[in-house]
């Protein structure tokens, strides 16, 4: 009897232990969903969501305090993948939040003064120049999120729509008619 | 007698190839104008080096290969640029691409040629050098640049396989090419085995194709390891994996390269293209294109890259009827938007429809699950659940059930007994996928930099305070002490800090800074000076007077 007490208890310490040592050892910074929910999100980091940004939107969402509803950029399809992600239901979205087209900035290098505001609001460094030079952002790294619009003094920023191109194009979902059933 | 292996599935659709393969290739008038796309392979698009309104000689690079994988584009005779902008191309969107218009001034005049009477002691790089610059590229369909597979590979290529099966019905550019240049095709074989250090070349051509197989045995015969191999005519036998297995028995997996088992696969045109491009210069501004269909006279023609496919058309004699143009196979070509659009290095075949010949898609019958299409599937999938899941738009499940070996050959819509367009499915779930990988990719870059611009920013600010705390200390150091309470008080933004920084920085300087003319002075300065002041302090008082007797309202 006192001695498979004694076992039971010697079992319980070193699983206590290695439970323990593990929790310690293999400790997780940081919410891992929040990783999971950024990698979701398109990256466009323009604060469309009410958030500064997709990582915290992404934190928001983890938290509970946001909805899953509220990324643009995303489209339909951002919301199913994110309530596919976090078990919940689709969720349209609500009043005035419609995605765009994708478009990238375009400044006019005519215009444009060389302020350096709109460098400084590109939350993905996609804009080069210099105090008084020209500025130009770099179509490829542009993720169309137009924080460099509004801060423009001379309004030399437009967002242009991605055109089509035959590398960027797709293959159309088939549609054609279905047989007409007979009457039987 | 070699033994040749079988692949799983395969359709015999009817062949159609008697009514072109019957007369000789045919050289294509010269067109009123070329209109020459600068992409016209896979990856980066050819840089523009000429302008409009210069004059161009045959040959001469219009575009520069620009890029890893890139080929060059060059004029297809001599004559005038006439315009370099958006025009349609033989692409089934119909969507512009960047393309140099050329008028021929009809006299064909060559640009100075490089040839190479002995390309054996030429190092390989510059030959594959020699390889891009001359455009050359995949002619059997994928428009790969050759260059770029022809080198000696991590494993050691074994065998060559030139693929001269032209398994779609209808199409005979390569049979024709191999009937009259049989010769010229073993010497770029011969060329691109020692590129590959490979040790045999085996050649494999449809038994449907008896002249080919002949002139091309006749000519093997000449070299040694070279083989031409009459296998079965059964479709699609001219796949490369599926000729590869048909030849060598390897069974090339999803996701390996076959040159990772030692076997890299050419098309018969290419090797013919190479061969002019290294033995003479000549860089690639023809192609064979069989003509066929619903014209009087079906035929294969040397056509210039650019010739306006309604103007090659027209040269068969087009019938009335045509309700379209398929450019390739009836199996695995594509309906073109527009016939304006010009030949390119990817044009083997341009089909004019009727009616008659491809009659409209009958009507289309729900999926009985009859797997019929996985029956006769050549790459063993199961069309009819990749069907499913590319019509649910599941395009994850599609992906497990390996989309991505499909072929896109047809054989499965072909046994359809409901008339289901799968090949159309599979490729809006393949463009799908890869435009989300594209989305997924840009994403991911979008959040790299991002992220480093945060932490630069965060560095940045370290770094200002870092130094502004290293200037205080110095001022405080070298000063007295006078300002030690306004430091106290936090700067509340980075603006009032640096207000504060040059602030403190004025009064530490006011303060090591001493006025040396106040200090002994002699009795005559400071008469002096009490004179000033007694002037001021009387200049003060009229003022204080005068603004006291009008005050300002």
């Amino acid at each position: 009897m006192f001695s498979a007490l004694l076992a039971m208890g010697a079992i319980a310490i070193t699983l206590g232990a290695v439970l323990g040592f593990a929790a310690i050892r293999f400790r997780v910074e940081g919410n891992p969903l929040v990783d999971k929910i950024d990698a979701v999100l398109p990256q466009t980091q323009c604060g469309q969501c009410g958030y500064p940004g997709c990582k915290p939107y992404a934190t928001a969402i983890a938290e509970g305090t946001a909805d899953i509803n509220l990324c643009p950029p995303g489209g339909e399809e951002g919301i199913h993948k994110l309530a596919d992600l976090l078990g919940t239901e689709f969720k349209p979205f609500g009043g005035s939040t419609v995605p765009k087209p994708k478009s990238v900035a375009l400044i006019d290098e005519s215009t444009c003064i060389g302020c350096t505001l709109c460098i400084q609001a590109c939350p993905v460094d996609a804009i080069v120049g210099a105090a008084k030079q020209m500025h130009t952002v770099i179509a490829a790294e542009c993720t169309g999120c137009e924080l460099c619009v509004p801060p423009c003094p001379v309004d030399c920023i437009s967002m242009v729509p991605i055109m089509e191109t035959t590398s960027n194009w797709k293959w159309k979902y088939p549609v054609y008619a279905m047989t007409p059933s007979t009457p039987s | 007698m070699r033994k040749l292996y079988t692949f799983h599935g395969g359709v015999h659709p009817d062949t159609c190839k008697a009514q072109s393969n019957g007369r000789p290739i045919a050289k294509a008038k010269l067109p009123s104008k070329l209109v020459i796309p600068l992409r016209q392979h896979v990856g980066h698009g050819a840089r523009v080096v000429v302008e409009v309104g210069e004059h161009v000689k045959k040959g001469q690079i219009i575009g520069q290969a620009e890029g890893h994988v890139s080929s060059s584009v060059h004029a297809s005779t001599s004559g005038t640029i006439a315009a370099i902008d958006m025009q349609p191309v033989a692409h089934p969107s119909g969507l512009p691409e960047l393309c140099v218009t050329l008028i021929p001034d009809g006299l064909d005049e060559w640009v100075t040629l490089e040839p190479l009477e002995d390309w054996r002691g030429i190092p390989h790089s510059d030959l594959r050098h020699r390889l891009r610059n001359a455009g050359v590229v995949g002619l059997g369909g994928a428009v790969f640049p050759s260059d770029m597979k022809l080198y000696a590979h991590k494993h050691k290529i074994r065998t060559l396989v030139l693929n001269g099966a032209e398994c779609e019905p209808y199409i005979t550019c390569d049979d024709l090419l191999m009937r009259e240049r049989a010769e010229e095709i073993l010497m770029g074989a011969e060329l691109m085995r020692e590129l590959l250090h490979a040790d045999e070349v085996l050649i494999g051509i449809e038994d449907n194709k008896p002249e080919a197989i002949a002139a091309m045995q006749n000519a093997a015969s000449k070299h040694s390891s070279m083989e031409a191999i009459a296998v079965p005519t059964i479709y699609p036998g001219g796949g490369a994996k599926q000729l590869i297995r048909v030849l060598t028995g390897i069974e090339v997996a999803a996701g390996v390269r076959s040159t990772d088992l030692g076997v890299q696969c050419f098309n018969v045109g290419t090797a013919y293209s190479a061969w002019r491009a290294i033995r003479f210069g000549e860089p690639l501004i023809s192609r064979i294109v069989t003509v066929t269909g619903n014209v009087a006279s079906p035929q294969n023609f040397e056509a210039l890259i650019g010739t306006p496919i309604a103007e090659l058309i027209a040269e068969a004699g087009q019938l009335p009827g045509t309700t379209g143009i398929i450019m390739g196979g009836p199996m695995m070509g594509v309906l073109l938007p527009s016939d304006k659009a010009g030949v390119i290095k990817a044009t083997n075949c341009l089909i004019a429809a009727s009616d008659a010949l491809f009659p409209p898609p009958k009507p289309v019958l729900p999926c009985i699950r009859c797997t019929r299409c996985a029956e006769v599937c050549p790459a063993e999938l199961q069309p009819q659940d990749l069907y499913w899941f590319a019509r649910a738009k599941n395009l994850a499940k599609a992906e497990d059930y390996h989309l991505f070996d499909c072929i896109e050959c047809g054989a499965c819509s072909y046994v359809c007994p409901s008339n289901i367009p799968l090949v159309q499915y599979y490729r809006f779930a393949k463009s799908e996928i890869w435009a989300q990988q594209a989305g997924q990719k840009a994403a991911d870059a979008a959040r790299e930099r991002h992220e480093f611009r945060e932490s630069r920013l965060e560095r940045e600010k370290r770094e200002k305070a870092e130094k502004l705390a290293a200037k205080e200390k110095a001022a405080a150091k070298g000063a007295s002490p006078p300002v030690t309470d306004k430091q106290n008080a936090e700067p509340v933004d980075e603006m009032q800090r640096k207000i504060q920084a040059a602030i403190d920085q004025a009064k530490a300087q006011a303060a090591t800074v001493k006025p040396r003319n106040t200090e002994q002075l002699t009795p005559q300065q400071m008469a002096e000076i009490a004179e000033i002041e007694a002037r001021r302090a009387r200049i003060r008082e009229i003022a204080q007077a005068s603004t006291d007797a009008q005050p300002r309202e």
